[in-house]
């Protein structure tokens, strides 16, 4: 049981330094920062779901990270617009308020769509997919298709979304300046306090006997078929659960960084996002959220000193994580652990030490 | 005879132009444990395919307990009660022998249940546990296991999945002689109380724990009988021992 | 009706780049499990050398840097493949991450290299025109591309069915154990798979500066594409890739005219969906018996 008291202790810990160290420490754009890489975190858990604990490597979280974006950027405008237009409909000429804006004026059904489009999407594209047995390789090209189109199709109806320049310039939030500090921390603790919660409860759906299911889906999709269970359901409802993380990331991102546009969610972002998580390490949720805030945190702090260095880095990086450690930071850590445990003898190794934290899954050819 | 279990007529699978089985017919009456051999490419695995909806089948059908079972998918076969083996044992390396057979037991279980954690192990897991002798490593990650250890890991996720028939494929294959012995008891015991069908090279396996034998060859049934008949026919002693004009079977 | 019929010869010819990159990616995912992200790069390294070349061939660049690009991009894959990639056989997914890893450095270098801005390669004055065939427009430049690919095609097809290094690769590809057991030495075959796929891409990359102007992105423009075109046609498979490649293009030029440029993408993403619902592995099937 130390194991768990050793659990309840680290997150404990940093929840304290989350909530209480980092607002006192920080001054209050940095605050505001990182809660962008919060809204990021929300994402890679997603993903930290769906393809290391379910093997489905999505390549397309931009995507529904953009819907739930969208979704909040739509209220906020038709809010700011106080039943006009809103200022980029009457740059680009439109006239009429699109049939697809109209409802998107009341909060509840706005804040509702954040969860229910990107959860329908992905339920829809799973059922077909996973279904039909596409998987594995074939799933991460589809996935990373999708999020081509979508940012081509975000471009092209520039009436309807604003083109390149997405949906920006939000004078208020929810009664609330979005300029001013009170706002900015106000919104880094809804933020923390929302991936603190999905953190919590993607650890349960992990340990619960669907969490062991999915496990044993990623590792023998065709074998838990002859044990009674359908992978296909399993899957999608998985995705579906990563789908509408991402969205809530990106309804959260809207009023923290105050821009939803295609540049953040085409094939680079949503890959950026794998990264991260393959960074942090894949097997661990906490490994997820570790890589998206690290991860963030020195594109920002690269990008400010020389702009092309970030893309070598990041490049560089990840062949080195891909090739000598698998498993992310997280991995190394645990294996570290084990290590010096085993020096130290305090802990007698058993015989063949199992250590599942250092075998690699096997991958399954498409 | 009691009444059968599984009935299958007239079965014939194709393979881009080959045919692998040629119109199989096999009775198998509830209760009973029933040997499926031949050589290499009689169409066994083929035949275990079929019923497990691993492959669909040309023509003909398959009967379990009075449902037809061509065109169902895998999943839906396994909840009418029918649970098989592989050849090469597949079990889930990063869960426990505990999970494993948690797992197994669990696919009756209501979806929204599962989002409950597993809280201590249930009868029917702890009987299987205990039938396999496992009890030692149930706490241990299924990857840690020999290949003996896997192949009764797959019999115990089998039996705790409590399926009307059992379809075991090579049980014993590359087993050393002690883990063929505890196999076949393991065998014998599990057939007291169920249907049982298993798909065996071995011939000295065979004649200690088989009774009733279904011979086939080049995807036909050739020979069917008690193990005694079967080894005395001449058309197996041809199958089996004057290969050199059947080079190919 | 008559641009209509212009969409022809544009689908026709972006089918054809299509197909010329997803040949290198279809066999190298089919012999070798790899997913190659880092061949869109090998495409822009293709459109670099003609623009290079320039200085030197003048005029001819785009014919001379044909052979130039086959034996640079494939020099760079055949590297890649030693360095890293063949530590990684049968992962697919990893590869697809790692290689991403060197997409990114290798657009970055061309950054630093050649400029950020797009960059123009002339062609050939004898590709300039255009004739006219029952009221379509035919370019030359258009035409080319298209030899250019049935070319390709062919000599594939001759060495993988004809010569016994190609009979190595499509029994490698097929059952790479037996194919070792049986004396083929599968690491020189798969590099030579990789150095020709890759060199393909190269020869793409000096086809497209026929159609549009270069840069360091122009890999990620094709890709993704490239890739469907293995999804819908089938691992490893030569005829399922030239369909899927000549559908994909089509498909594509005539959504952009109907609708609007847009909406092409996400209505072929619905159509290959649609697609997988009838034929989930693609358009053909390497058989196999064992579970994965």
């Amino acid at each position: 049981m130390s194991d768990r008291l050793r659990g309840y202790t680290l997150f404990a810990s940093i929840s304290l330094l989350i909530l209480v160290v980092a607002p006192l420490a920080l001054p209050a754009f940095r605050l505001d920062e990182l809660a962008k890489y919060l809204c990021f975190a929300i994402a890679a858990l997603g993903i930290g779901l769906a393809w290391g604990q379910g093997g489905m490597l999505t390549l397309g979280q931009g995507v529904f990270f953009g819907l739930g974006g969208y979704a909040m950027g739509m209220y906020l405008k038709l809010h700011d617009a106080g039943g006009d237009l809103p200022d980029f409909m009457v740059w680009s000429g439109v006239e009429k308020l699109p049939a697809l804006w109209g409802p998107f004026g009341n909060p509840v059904v706005a804040i509702g769509a954040v969860i229910v489009v990107p959860v329908a999407i992905a339920t829809l594209l799973g059922v077909l997919v996973f279904r039909q047995r596409v998987r594995g390789a074939y799933f991460a090209i589809l996935t990373q298709a999708l999020a081509a189109a979508f940012v081509i199709l975000l471009v092209g109806q520039q009436g309807l979304t604003g083109g390149t320049n997405g949906l920006t310039n939000f004078y208020d939030v929810f009664g609330r300046d979005p300029e001013a500090e009170s706002t900015q921390r106000g919104l880094y603790f809804v933020t923390a306090i929302v991936l603190g919660v999905l953190y919590l409860g993607a650890r349960q759906l992990v340990k619960s006997r669907f969490g062991r299911l999915l496990v044993a889906v990623r590792d023998g999709e065709d074998r838990v078929r002859f044990l009674g269970y359908n992978p296909a359901t399993v899957k999608t409802i998985t995705f579906a659960v990563s789908a509408g993380m991402a969205g809530i990331a990106g309804a959260l991102f809207v009023p923290v960084v105050g821009i939803i546009s295609p540049s953040l969610l085409g094939v680079v972002p949503s890959l950026e996002l794998v990264v991260a998580v393959a960074v942090g390490g894949r097997y661990a949720l906490a490994g997820a959220i570790l890589g998206a805030v690290a991860m963030n945190y020195a594109k920002t702090a690269f990008s400010e000193e020389w702009a092309g260095g970030w893309l070598y880095l990041q490049g560089a990086l990840f062949i080195l994580v891909m090739t000598l450690a698998p498993r992310g930071a997280v991995g190394v850590y645990q294996q570290a652990r084990d290590a010096l445990a085993r020096r130290r003898g305090d802990r007698p190794p058993p015989e063949p030490e199992p250590a599942p934290a250092v075998k690699t899954p096997k991958e399954v050819p498409a | 005879m009691s009444e059968a279990l599984l009935e299958i007529r007239g079965l014939e699978v194709v393979f881009d132009g080959f045919r692998a089985l040629g119109g199989v017919d096999l009775t198998v009456g509830a209760g009973e444990l029933r040997f499926l051999i031949g050589p290499n490419g009689a169409g066994k695995t083929t035949l275990i395919d079929v019923i497990t909806g691993l492959t669909r089948p040309a023509s003909g059908t398959v009967r379990f307990a009075g449902t037809e079972l061509s065109g169902q998918k895998e999943h839906k076969i396994v909840r009418l009660g029918i649970g098989r083996t592989f050849q090469t044992s597949v079990v889930f390396e990063e869960l426990t022998v505990v999970e494993n057979l948690d797992l197994a037991a669990g696919f009756r279980r209501p979806l929204p249940t599962l989002l409950r954690q597993r809280r201590g192990v249930s009868d029917t897991v702890a009987t299987a546990l205990d039938t396999i002798g496992l009890g030692h490593l149930a706490d241990r990650p299924a990857g840690v296991l020999s290949h003996g250890q896997r192949q009764w890991l797959e019999i115990g996720m089998l039996i705790a999945q409590q399926p009307r028939l059992l379809l075991l494929d090579e049980p014993v294959a590359g087993m050393s002689r002690d883990e063929r012995d505890r196999t076949g008891e393991l065998l014998t015991s599990i057939a007291k109380d169920h249907t049982v069908i298993v798909v065996e090279h071995d011939m000295e396996f065979l004649r200690r724990y088989a009774s009733q034998v279904t011979v086939l060859h080049e995807g036909k049934v050739l020979v069917e009988g008690d193990v005694a008949a079967v080894q005395a026919d001449p058309r197996v002693q041809e199958v089996y021992l004057g290969r050199t004009r059947e080079e190919a079977a | 009706m008559e641009s209509l019929l212009n969409q022809v010869p544009i689908g026709l010819s972006i089918g054809a780049v299509l197909l010329l990159i997803a040949l290198g990616l279809t066999f190298t995912f089919g012999q070798m499990g790899v997913i190659n992200m880092a061949h869109g790069e090998f495409i822009m390294a293709g459109a670099y050398t003609a623009y290079m070349l320039q200085g030197w061939a003048g005029g001819q660049a785009v014919l001379v840097a044909l052979p130039v690009a086959f034996l640079i991009a494939g020099a760079l894959g055949w590297i890649l493949e030693r360095t890293a990639i063949r530590h990684f056989y049968g992962r697919p997914l990893d590869t697809l991450l790692l290689t991403w890893g060197v997409s990114l450095v290798l657009q970055q270098a061309a950054r630093d290299l050649f400029g950020a801005p797009n960059v123009q390669v002339d062609a050939p004055s004898w590709l300039t025109g255009r004739i006219e065939v029952a009221g379509a427009n035919l370019p030359y430049s258009r035409l080319f591309i298209l030899g250019l690919a049935i070319a390709c095609v062919v000599g594939i097809s001759v060495y993988m069915n004809r010569s016994r290094q190609g009979r190595r690769m499509r029994a490698v590809m097929q059952n790479r154990e037996l194919a070792a057991v049986s004396g083929v030495a599968t690491g020189r075959v798969d590099q030579f798979t990789f150095f020709l796929g890759s060199g393909l891409a190269g020869v793409a990359g000096v086809a497209l500066t026929l159609i549009g102007p270069v840069g360091p992105s122009l890999g990620t423009y094709y890709i993704v594409d490239a890739f469907l075109v293995v999804v819908a046609g089938g691992l490893g498979q030569l005829k399922g890739a030239v369909i899927a490649a000549l559908a994909l293009g089509m498909l594509n030029s005539f959504t952009e005219f109907w609708t609007d440029a847009s909406l092409a993408k996400v209505i072929v993403f619905a159509a290959i969906i649609a697609f997988l619902q009838f034929r989930p592995q693609g358009m053909f099937v390497l058989r196999s018996r064992a579970l994965t």
